[in-house]
């Protein structure tokens, strides 16, 4: 068989994620990437419930469940006392949360993880919503989204607002390197993790993890809808390092795929109406068009 | 309570790393939640390794350079059937017998 990434794993089967889980593929990946010596630190979230029931776990790595607002805080405090024991060589701390505890509950602490300048690497994984408590609009959620706080029915009250820039806001605070990824592309994530390794300082990581119970979509189809997120930009895969953009999966003018094709996919978007999705195509084809100039501006030079 | 289940710790240095500790998740065989059985077809299998690469559950090893699915942790999801460039694996129903 070939083997495209790395054959050791530090997950072991039995895990409870749903069928078809975006975050079991995301976490199995990142770990591919980072080995052995890595310490997670993971608030409430869906990867609180899927390592199993206690003293059960399906990890091979040490987990330190904290708070939900407190990643950054934890992995900080996890950083510096390594450094203070002087056991911090070669290990790799990660926080690993998903959206809401990313962009919502989160921030701040991450925002001051990140400004003090703590060698820890940040990773959300995105399924767009709150999923482990039930469905709940988070500000990571796309524009015109089902959500159980944001019922479509007859009112046709999705989500009104777009989606949080969070990779932007990581971006603004100029820390060495920050980069999207998907469940799609593994190799890419192995590749960005084995990056972020090998970086001292601090690093940020955005894994789409689409998911089958929230996004209304039968579990087969994880991978085919993460590789259309990004097949029509919609979540576009790109790397900052030290300011300097680059897009890992450049898709041609001509091969960029019509938003409705992601969205078809999908029961979250059922009840979208033509006016709605037109709006969204082209706030979508803006950004798209921004992160090219952001390229062409900031990017290596040729 | 029995007393293998019993931890005696003496002191904080006592304590093991969490995956010394910890059982492993193997206990939960996850394949009873199964309703579809992924089969794969060897004849047409061409070893590209696809369904090992996308199984979120690691259930796909391999045998002989071909995979094989371990059906005790299989959830049947039935990614490896969608990403399987040559069609070589197929779900059926579930045989509760």
């Amino acid at each position: 068989m070939k083997h495209t990434i790395p054959q050791e794993e530090y997950m072991e089967r039995g895990h409870m994620a749903c069928l078809g889980c975006g975050g079991a593929h995301a976490m199995r990946y990142l770990l591919k990437g980072l080995g052995e010596k890595t310490i997670i630190a993971l608030p409430a979230c869906c990867w609180a419930v899927i390592p199993g029931v206690y003293p059960y776990s399906c990890m091979d790595i040490p987990l330190q469940y904290v708070a939900f607002e407190v990643t950054g805080a934890a992995i900080s405090g996890i950083e510096a006392a390594l450094k203070a024991k002087g056991k911090k060589d070669g290990t790799t701390v990660v926080g690993w949360a998903g959206d809401g505890g990313t962009a919502d509950i989160g921030i701040q602490a991450l925002s001051g993880a990140v400004e003090r300048g703590h060698d820890v690497k940040y990773v959300c994984y995105d399924n767009e919503a709150y999923m482990n408590t039930g469905i709940q609009r988070s500000s990571a959620t796309p524009r015109g989204a089902w959500t159980t706080t944001t019922p479509v029915g007859s009112t046709k009250a999705w989500k009104q607002t777009p989606k949080k820039n969070i990779v932007e806001i990581m971006v603004a605070h100029e820390i060495p390197y920050t980069c999207t990824a998907s469940v799609a592309y593994p190799e890419d994530i192995i590749r960005k993790a084995v990056k972020m390794k090998e970086i001292e300082g601090p690093c940020y990581m955005q894994i789409l993890a689409p998911c089958p119970t929230g996004w209304k979509y039968p579990p087969e189809k994880t991978i085919e809808i993460a590789r259309l997120a990004t097949e029509t930009c919609i979540f576009p895969i790109y790397e900052v390092t030290d300011g300097k953009y680059k897009i890992n999966k450049r898709i041609r003018d001509d091969k960029k795929k019509n938003i409705i094709d992601y969205f078809r996919t999908q029961g979250r978007f059922r009840k979208l109406d033509e006016t709605t999705i037109q709006q969204i195509q082209s706030s979508v084809d803006a950004e798209w068009e921004l992160l090219k100039k952001k390229e062409k501006c900031f990017g290596e030079e040729i | 309570m029995s007393d293998e289940h019993e931890i005696k710790i003496t002191c904080y240095d006592d304590l093991q790393p969490a995956p010394v500790t910890m059982g492993k998740s193997l206990v939960f065989k996850t394949g009873s939640w199964r309703t579809m059985k992924p089969k794969i077809d060897l004849e047409k299998c061409k070893k590209c390794g696809f369904c090992w690469k996308f199984c979120p559950d690691m259930s796909i090893y391999e045998v002989d350079e071909y995979p094989v699915i371990d059906y005790d942790y299989c959830k049947g999801c039935g990614i490896c059937a969608n990403e399987c460039p040559f069609d070589a694996i197929t779900m059926l129903e579930e045989d509760l017998e």
